[in-house]
């Protein structure tokens, strides 16, 4: 079968625009979540560059509250890819006294993943990076409709959404000064379902929590949270259930959507027909006010 | 769903009030797109229980607030039939640049129109800005209806108003829908117009045939990235691009530009997929039979259709900054993988943005202007008219200070415009039948220039000085021609503005060649802060066979301002003289000059010492 032609303008596109930063960026990095779209940009990087090694390493910003699954899983596909993986941790940054934990595991919603943020340019500075590819899609949120796909942050990794560069054709300017990063997001123009299909055309494995399993979840705040060793349900009632993730994040905030979708083409058919946006069903950060995305971009956050 | 479904990008202009935010949710929500919650937080947003369709796509708080779509804001949908895509830009006349922006991969625009207000001057610069960047479908949603009561003959007026509007324009494909989004009439739905038998805005979209025939058009093949495989097993380099025109297939025979050097690709490769052929929007790596010195920015183009060369740029340019533009002014600019520097040799006209007719030129260009400018590159550059491509026929310029892009170019032809163009056209160079060996041999010397860089009161001239009376003592004609000295006579009606000095610096360039044709060695001292400048000297000398040795006279600027003999940076710094090279304006050091002096730490006559060891170098060997 040939691939769906938007899809492949789609692809045609992001290999682009990954190969633009490589050329004008001195010190590119590709962010990995372990996510479904960071796994697809591994994907696209390989179409950008092989049979040559990517010209940049993979990091993972890790909040010590991932999916086992996740971390095995990122473990396993960079040791394929024969590529450098740098771990940055944020219980380093809090055990540095660079911030002040405000995860409590007795507090279901309570996490890390503000916290993130200062990890990741603390990161970024050390390693001197100007360039940080991102998975963002610009359907996820009303903010990001309007970011660019190179979006640039000053010294202090902020984003200033009245001061964007005009984004003409193809063609991206990269210039920054010293100190300033860039974040790149070669996926801008997918949405959901188009990633969900090119995993499906390209036969990418996933994290297995993407598929039905059964799971001990309880509900918090009209969420599926997983009982955790990061999360302690308290009295709510606990439930044994057939559940799979939509995203990846931590496993204090992240939410399950119940499902009995055991592979790919299910889960495909089962977000085609799908009612809620992804971010509403499955993040709790993303929901706590209007304008939540938007301060934390300015803030630096991915 | 079909394999095969297109992806359309399409813009969207008009302003708030003419209900373009409204459209695009009402497109949303009765196409049933819109996702529960999303569609909970519009019923939020709104009043009395109807959603608040414009709350879909304003996406910035200050947009909220202040209840006007700033930025090009990007929206998706797909139907069973399309993907589309789309750019959903402001209306006002200060976001003219926004609209350009968005139209600029756009292939269809839809333009908002009043019913009420019909075909205003806002409408007809969006018509007009579409046709300038090339979209060939546009769509007037004529939006509103239900306020002039669905009456037929005012739509019919604007349809045939718009019509004109774009025939005029060249844009072939243009149709008019009659439409309330407020209600969802012929959004999506049919609805309240029995006299109107045109399918629904959506219907449309789905429809309309924008399909440019795939590979139709001479190949151009951009190289972004050159891909060295670490296992000697797959071995050859592999040249990574995205196919801009054209088709391309094994064994084909391809020029590489500018190097004009011919190969043949040997294999098309994604990943691990060997292609039969690749075109737009292919991104692929392709491996050439020989061993060439490919490099970003290069271009693989079929031997029959090769694009125009030159240093010469005629564009049309929006200008996007808040600092005006004049001509003089240089700038980084790009187009497809290539990055050079160029200089705004003259602004010819401004268009009207609601005709696109020409007006005279104005002395700058002011934000969201748009213009017809000619540009110097400062190596030739390979660029197709807009017109026919719209990839290799795009550029945008940087500023070098801001990093901002502050402009969007279109090619709209390239001309030679070698270094030496500045000969007048009807004046052929008279040969005096005697030729440099013979004139140079009965002088007993040999002619060569010596140019010399740097910030002011650098040292430039006291070395420059010591070195004329040093090879004049050596019974070596030489002559010392000092950027002030020239000032006062030759250039004596320029100023400083870029413009100026550039030609300035071209008078000087001349009148060095001329006397190191003579035999005698030229020493010039000039600032000539901007590396361009020197490049065109150089080339003038290079294309006559003279030496040219650039000196680089590197003194720290608190140096200078020390030294400051004239008291120039005094002023500058009191804001007395503007644009002062070192102060407020900059100065693009030499990257590879042949002599680099260290002005604060070499003692002049060690200097001279070098450079007259320099000399020797070109010195024939006999």
């Amino acid at each position: 079968m040939s691939a769906p032609e938007h899809l492949h303008a789609l692809e045609s596109e992001a290999i682009h625009i990954m190969r633009e930063v490589a050329a004008e960026l001195e010190r590119p990095v590709l962010m990995f979540s372990g996510g479904k779209d960071s796994i697809v940009l591994l994907r696209l990087a390989e179409k950008a560059f092989r049979p040559g090694r990517f010209p940049f390493p993979v990091l993972h910003v890790d909040t010590g509250h991932n999916f086992p699954e996740v971390l095995e899983y990122r473990d396993r596909r960079v040791a394929e890819l024969g590529e450098r993986l740098i771990v940055a941790r944020v219980q380093d940054t809090i055990d540095a006294g660079r911030v002040h934990d405000e995860w409590d595991p007795r507090k279901p919603g309570s996490s890390r993943n503000r916290l993130q943020t200062v990890t990741l340019l603390d990161a970024i500075e050390e390693h001197r990076f100007d360039a940080a590819f991102g998975g963002a899609r610009r359907d996820e949120e009303r903010a990001r409709a309007k970011e660019r796909v190179f979006s640039f942050r000053d010294e202090l990794g902020q984003w200033d959404p009245r001061a964007q560069r005009p984004e003409l054709w193809n063609l991206y300017n990269g210039r920054i000064r010293r100190g300033e990063h860039v974040r790149v997001f070669p996926i801008s123009n997918w949405t959901e379902l188009d990633v969900w299909r090119y995993i499906e055309q390209e036969e990418l494995e996933l994290p297995s929590i993407y598929f039905a399993h059964e799971r001990e979840v309880f509900t918090h705040d009209g969420m599926l949270l997983a009982v955790s060793e990061h999360v302690d349900p308290g009295d709510a009632e606990r439930e044994l259930t057939s559940v799979r993730y939509r995203t990846v994040g931590d496993m204090t905030i992240t939410g399950a959507v119940r499902s009995d979708a055991a592979d790919i083409a299910t889960v495909v058919t089962e977000i085609a027909a799908t009612r809620v946006t992804e971010r509403g069903e499955t993040r709790a950060d993303d929901r706590t006010s209007e304008a939540a995305m938007e301060d934390r971009k300015r803030m630096g956050y991915f | 769903m079909a394999a095969t479904r297109q992806l359309l990008r399409l813009a969207t202009a008009g302003s708030v009030d003419d209900g373009k935010s409204t459209l695009i949710g009402r497109l949303l929500l009765d196409a049933k797109l819109l996702l529960e919650d999303t569609l909970d937080a519009l019923h939020r947003a709104g009043t009395n229980g109807t959603p608040d369709l414009a709350a879909i796509t304003d996406g910035l708080r200050a947009e909220r607030e202040q209840g006007i779509t700033i930025d090009v804001a990007y929206r998706y949908f797909t139907t069973p039939r399309r993907s589309f895509i789309i750019a959903d830009t402001p209306g006002h006349e200060r976001y003219t640049r926004n609209m350009v922006t968005g139209a600029s991969t756009a292939h269809l625009a839809v333009i908002l129109i009043d019913a009420r207000n019909g075909i205003v001057d806002q409408s007809r610069r969006h018509t007009a800005i579409s046709s300038l960047l090339g979209i060939h479908h546009l769509v007037a949603a004529v939006n509103k209806m239900d306020l002039v009561d669905w009456d037929e003959a005012r739509f019919r007026q604007i349809e045939a108003e718009f019509s004109a509007l774009a025939h005029r324009l060249g844009v072939e494909n243009a149709r008019a829908i009659p439409i309330s989004a407020l209600h969802g009439d012929n959004v999506v739905e049919r609805g309240a117009a029995p006299w109107y038998d045109g399918p629904p805005l959506l219907e449309h979209l789905e429809q309309v045939d924008v399909a440019t025939d795939r590979g139709a058009g001479p190949l151009r093949l951009p190289v972004q990235w050159i891909i060295r495989p670490e296992d000697g097993g797959r071995g050859a380099r592999r040249y990574a691009g995205q196919m801009a025109g054209g088709t391309l297939r094994p064994g084909d025979e391809v020029v590489v530009l500018p190097s004009g050097a011919r190969t043949t690709v040997t294999a098309i490769e994604q990943l691990d997929r060997r292609l039969e052929a690749a075109a737009p929007p292919d991104s692929i790596a392709v491996q050439i039979a020989d061993d060439l010195d490919v490099g970003r920015g290069d271009t693989f183009v079929g031997p029959a259709d090769q694009p125009q060369g030159g240093r010469e740029i005629e564009a049309t340019l929006c200008w996007m900054a808040e600092t005006p533009l004049r001509a003089g002014d240089r700038f980084t600019l790009k187009y497809t993988t290539r990055t050079l520097r160029a200089t705004v040799d003259s602004i010819d006209a401004l268009l009207d943005v609601t005709t696109l007719d020409r007006v005279d030129p104005p002395e700058q260009l002011g934000l969201n202007d748009i213009a017809r400018v000619v540009l110097r590159t400062s190596a030739p550059v390979y660029a197709d008219p807009y017109d026919h491509n719209r990839t290799t026929g795009a550029f945008i310029l940087v500023d070098d200070h801001t990093n901002d892009t502050v402009a969007a170019g279109l090619v709209r032809s390239v001309r030679p415009g070698e270094a030496h163009s500045h000969r007048s056209p009807d004046v052929t160079w008279h040969e005096s039948g005697l030729d440099r060996g013979e004139r140079w041999a009965a002088l007993g010397a040999r002619g060569a220039t010596f140019w010399f860089t740097g910030l002011p009161a650098s040292g430039k001239s006291t070395i420059g000085a010591r070195l004329e009376r040093r090879l004049v003592e050596a019974g070596h004609p030489a002559y010392f021609l000092d950027g002030d000295n020239i000032r006062h006579g030759l250039s004596g009606d320029l100023g400083f503005s870029p413009g100026d000095r550039r030609e300035n610096i071209r008078r000087v360039a001349h009148v060095a060649r001329l006397m190191a044709d003579a035999g005698v060695v030229s020493i010039v001292s000039l600032v000539s802060p901007y590396a361009a400048d020197r490049e065109l000297a150089r080339e003038l000398h290079e294309a006559a066979r003279l030496p040219f040795i650039e000196v680089f006279v590197d003194t720290p600027v608190e140096v200078c301002e020390q030294r400051d003999p004239k008291g120039l940076y005094a002023r500058a710094r009191a804001g007395d003289l503007k644009s002062f090279t070192g102060v407020s304006a900059p100065y693009e050091a030499p990257e590879t000059p042949e002599i680099l002096i260290r002005g604060a730490e070499e003692e002049a006559d060690a200097a001279v010492d070098r450079l007259l060891a320099e000399l020797e170098r070109y010195k024939p060997h006999d």
